[in-house]
């Protein structure tokens, strides 16, 4: 499998996501990994920076946990949505989120299948 | 790149327990103000990663604690004190996946056992005492320049 980067627009679309807040350069923003997990400290033990998140919480520590890993963009999985506080968060620290109505599985699979790679695990 | 800090910089901020809400702001302002700093951008997600870690035990654990910074030009210097409910075991604590935090807290993605070793791992120093029925202090240093 040939290893892509992909536009955040063209990830939203791989995945039948809509984008829950506005982001202005979904269109240039350039994605080169991913990682799957509902545990935070995974995030920040194992994944490099820069990568997307796959996750089904919704709680404002996902967005900070985000923001200390230098996570890029955050997926909803399973029609998830978060709450305004979680959503203004998000705003203020300029992190795109979008929400997919598949599982964690699926969205893994369409963004693997795609080229997206794993994030390189520490 | 040597980090531009005239002087040495400290600073502290209160950590409430159970405020999950404002969980991680302390961190996110010692981050900005690495930035700030010119610090590298990996050492600044180490620096993070570590305080952010201990910010989130305070709130998991314990009643209150205080987050105390102390920034030269060699290394950031971070002590975290909390009136929790203190540590028994440290070497057990210290084990990836071991964790005492109750179910409410691992619904929200957090206490999987892997805070204390995060912290260590992220630090260039990392030392923890703890008193059961007191209180636990993490001391962690973290060198600017690599």
């Amino acid at each position: 499998m040939e290893k892509a980067n992909m536009k955040l627009k063209e990830i939203a679309k791989v995945l039948d996501a809509h984008f829950i807040t506005e982001a202005m350069d979904a269109d240039d923003l350039d994605i080169s990994s991913a990682c799957s997990t509902d545990l935070m400290s995974v995030v920040l033990y194992y994944h490099s920076m820069n990568c997307l998140l796959i996750t089904g919480l919704t709680q404002p520590s996902v967005i900070r946990t985000a923001e200390i890993a230098c996570i890029k963009c955050i997926v909803f999985v399973q029609g998830k949505n978060p709450n305004l506080q979680t959503i203004e968060l998000a705003k203020e620290k300029g992190i795109p989120l979008l929400s997919t109505p598949h599982s964690m599985y699926s969205v893994s699979g369409r963004l693997f299948q795609a080229g997206l790679p794993s994030s390189p695990e520490k | 790149m040597t980090p531009d800090i005239s002087g040495n910089v400290e600073g502290s901020f209160q950590l409430i327990g159970g405020n999950f809400t404002n969980a991680g702001e302390a961190s996110t302002q010692l981050k900005m103000k690495l930035f700030e700093f010119g610090v590298d951008d990996a050492i600044i997600r180490r620096a993070a990663i570590a305080t952010f870690e201990a910010e989130m035990n305070v709130i998991i654990y314990a009643a209150a604690g205080q987050l105390h910074y102390y920034i030269t030009p060699e290394n950031i210097k971070i002590r975290v004190e909390d009136m929790g409910p203190g540590i028994e075991d440290i070497e057990q604590a210290m084990q990836e996946g071991y964790s005492t935090a109750p179910e409410w807290v691992r619904e929200m993605g957090w206490g999987a056992g892997m805070g204390l070793p995060n912290m260590k791992r992220n630090s260039d120093e990392f030392m923890i005492e703890s008193v059961v029925g007191e209180g636990t202090t993490v001391h962690m240093t973290i060198n600017l320049n690599e």
